[in-house]
């Protein structure tokens, strides 16, 4: 009797606790949007107003805007590409062959957070050979370099989502030397990785500043802020314009791996989760 | 004391080649590739996960490695498909030594434990890989890779994806892609252990008409004894990285070599013995009877006998008392309680079960056959 007594009592209380909290959630959930709508876009709508629309119309025209905008887009890709060579076997190797580094390498790649860009640019400069200072080259080395923790945490999400150890096992047992089972087994299934990882990159490259105005380079940002100096209007247009260029990228990237990653069975693609695959029944 | 029936393989090959050919005339079949493994030793730090290990498949043969987890049976597999090596020892494959061939060389076909099939590639593609590993051209490779999905039931799934596939249905469609690059030998890692019950029984007789059909020699992993026994030409039981026997699923069973074996395949009761001074007979149950060879020659021992071939009779002033009775449809497990606290069991027809009910007086005897005597269990 005891048993049956200890069982029922439980019961109610789930319900009980659930009905006020069932309640509560809504309202809750339209104070935190609204605050944090608030705080989102109100800078947004002050910067439209101050810049007018009719700026918007002029920005492309403007002395340097094409060639800042174009610099920042290849530096962007030029930092993709270094990225990902560089990211994408060493984390395979490491979850195959060294798994007891993983948590090192994690440490590492977060060195980059931690350490502001003022001190790593300076100490780049230091030590950065004669040929490569203030060059546009030395640039995408640094941006690799912030690049890591991001590109590293959405690549070792996706890695975790798939049986990296038995795919290549498979795959050499079938007759794939490493780079074919790299590129024809592991990528394939680390798309939604690679895409939050390029996600991120496009993202950081096309707002940083420091790093470019400290090495002289007149990226996209870096224009903005000296623009502003002669024509404040226009500078905010810009900013405005590049917030949009770089959300309706991250829109356009985002989408198209999410319905990449369901084709074969992947959960939706964001930053730094990738669902895990599921599997029906037996 | 491991006892390696190497005699014993000519007569299993030449059966398993009669099987063969009566089953279907595959060109090839009966052709198969043989494998030896000789004195293969491997550890992993302190632990010897293999130790000396040897063992001879003849071709078209299937033979079951069997043992508990941890008993280095997996490395042994690993090591034939060439994912792991050996720290000595050798693998020849057609009798030549392939400890320096890379996996990817080797022409095995590994079924793996946990669902591996490429989940970016529909069944076919899957299926396709290793002929496209092995630059056979467009059409043939789709035509082929069909005829293996086709082969284990599969042609309608072709366009599927492995998440739209179910368990059963995943590993088939790994066996078919272990087979289509016609394998030397298959290589089996628990293929069905992931699965449930019914899947695991109908793919268990899949995978072993495709072997004969095919005449692929095959080396198989499991822990479940039921599969090993069921599937195999001949099971050899691992424990601490050793074989400790090779035989046909048959003899296993009735002549264990060791008392791990005895008690590892089927149900095994334990009984006290006595062991007579030179060791060559024992008194179990007060009835003196011969003792096989393989266990200690004296000391506490117990006499190691299956619940079938013990006879249980009601019986006023018995040394036992049933405890319990368990139907198993022709016949019942009667445990029975015998002085001294040993708790046995022993299958009767359930007819002679009836009158056997807990509490009831019984008479537990054994034939007069060699028992396996093994040190007694403190």
């Amino acid at each position: 009797m005891a048993a049956v007594a200890t069982e029922r009592t439980p019961a109610p209380t789930p319900v009980a606790a659930a009905r006020p909290r069932r309640r509560s959630v809504p309202v809750w959930r339209w104070v935190v949007m609204l605050i944090a709508a608030v705080y989102f876009l109100l800078p947004l709508y002050a910067a439209l107003r101050f810049a007018g629309i009719k700026a918007f119309g002029t920005i492309f025209t403007q002395q340097g805007f094409g060639s800042s905008l174009w610099l920042s887009v290849r530096l962007a890709a030029v930092t993709w590409l270094v990225t990902m060579v560089l990211m994408i076997p060493t984390t395979v190797y490491v979850h195959l062959r060294l798994p007891g580094l993983r948590r090192l390498l994690e440490g590492i790649t977060i060195l980059p957070i931690v350490i502001p860009p003022v001190v790593l640019i300076i100490g780049v400069l230091q030590v950065m050979p004669l040929g490569l200072r203030a060059t546009v080259w030395m640039l995408p080395l640094e941006y690799v370099i912030l690049a890591l923790p991001f590109a590293y945490r959405a690549i070792d999400a996706g890695l975790r989502a798939i049986d990296v150890k038995t795919l290549t096992e498979a795959a050499g047992s079938l007759g794939a030397g490493w780079l074919t089972t790299l590129w024809r087994v592991i990528l394939p299934n680390l798309r939604t990785g690679v895409l939050s990882a390029t996600i991120l990159i496009v993202a950081l490259v096309l707002g940083e500043f420091t790093m470019a105005s400290l090495d002289l380079q007149q990226t996209f940002p870096v224009w903005i802020v000296l623009f502003d100096q002669l024509d404040a209007q226009m500078s905010v247009a810009a900013s405005i314009f590049a917030l949009l260029v770089t959300w309706l990228l991250l829109m356009l990237i985002t989408v198209v791996a999410t319905r990449q990653s369901r084709r074969s069975g992947g959960g939706e693609v964001t930053l730094f989760t990738v669902a895990p695959r599921e599997t029906i029944g037996n | 004391m491991p006892t390696n029936e190497i005699a014993g393989n000519e007569t299993t090959a030449a059966k398993a080649a009669q099987t063969v050919a009566g089953l279907d005339a595959v060109p090839g079949a009966g052709h198969g590739t043989s494998v030896s493994l000789r004195s293969l030793t491997r550890a992993f730090g302190a632990t010897r996960a293999l130790d000396e290990m040897s063992l001879d498949i003849a071709p078209g043969e299937l033979v079951a490695l069997l043992g508990p987890s941890g008993c280095g049976k997996t490395t042994a597999l690993r090591i034939v498909a060439g994912f792991e090596f050996a720290d000595s020892g050798e693998v020849l494959i057609d009798g030549s030594d392939v400890s320096g061939v890379p996996a990817a060389k080797r022409d095995m076909g590994m079924v793996f434990q946990s669902y591996s099939l490429f989940p970016n590639m529909n069944a076919l593609e899957n299926v396709a890989f290793g002929l496209r590993m092995r630059k056979v051209v467009g059409s043939a490779r789709r035509k082929r890779a069909g005829e293996l999905l086709d082969m284990v039931g599969l042609a309608a799934q072709a366009g599927q994806y492995p998440h739209q596939l179910s368990g059963g249905q995943q590993q088939r469609v790994a066996l078919a892609r272990a087979l289509a690059i016609e394998p030397r030998v298959l290589l089996l890692d628990e293929p069905l252990s992931a699965l449930d019950a019914k899947v695991r029984l109908q793919l268990r007789e899949q995978i072993r008409t495709l072997q004969q059909r095919l005449g692929t020699t095959t080396l198989f992993v499991t822990h479940d004894q039921e599969e090993a026994l069921s599937m195999a030409d001949r099971v050899g039981v691992m424990r601490s990285g050793k074989l400790e026997q090779v035989a046909e699923p048959a003899d296993l069973y009735s002549r264990p070599a060791t008392a791990f074996v005895a008690e590892f395949v089927g149900t095994m009761n334990r009984l006290p013995a006595e062991l007579s001074g030179d060791g060559k007979t024992a008194t179990v149950l007060g009835i003196t009877v011969p003792v096989q060879d393989g266990g200690p020659a004296s000391g506490p021992a117990d006499a190691l006998i299956r619940p079938e071939n013990l006879t249980v009779t009601p019986a006023e002033g018995g040394d036992g008392i049933v405890t319990g009775r368990t139907f198993l449809g022709a016949v019942t497990r009667v445990a029975v309680r015998l002085s001294g606290d040993t708790e046995i069991a022993v299958d009767v027809s359930s007819t002679a079960a009836l009158p056997m009910a807990p509490g009831t007086a019984v008479r537990v005897s054994l034939p007069t056959a060699p028992v396996l005597v093994a040190a007694r269990e403190s």
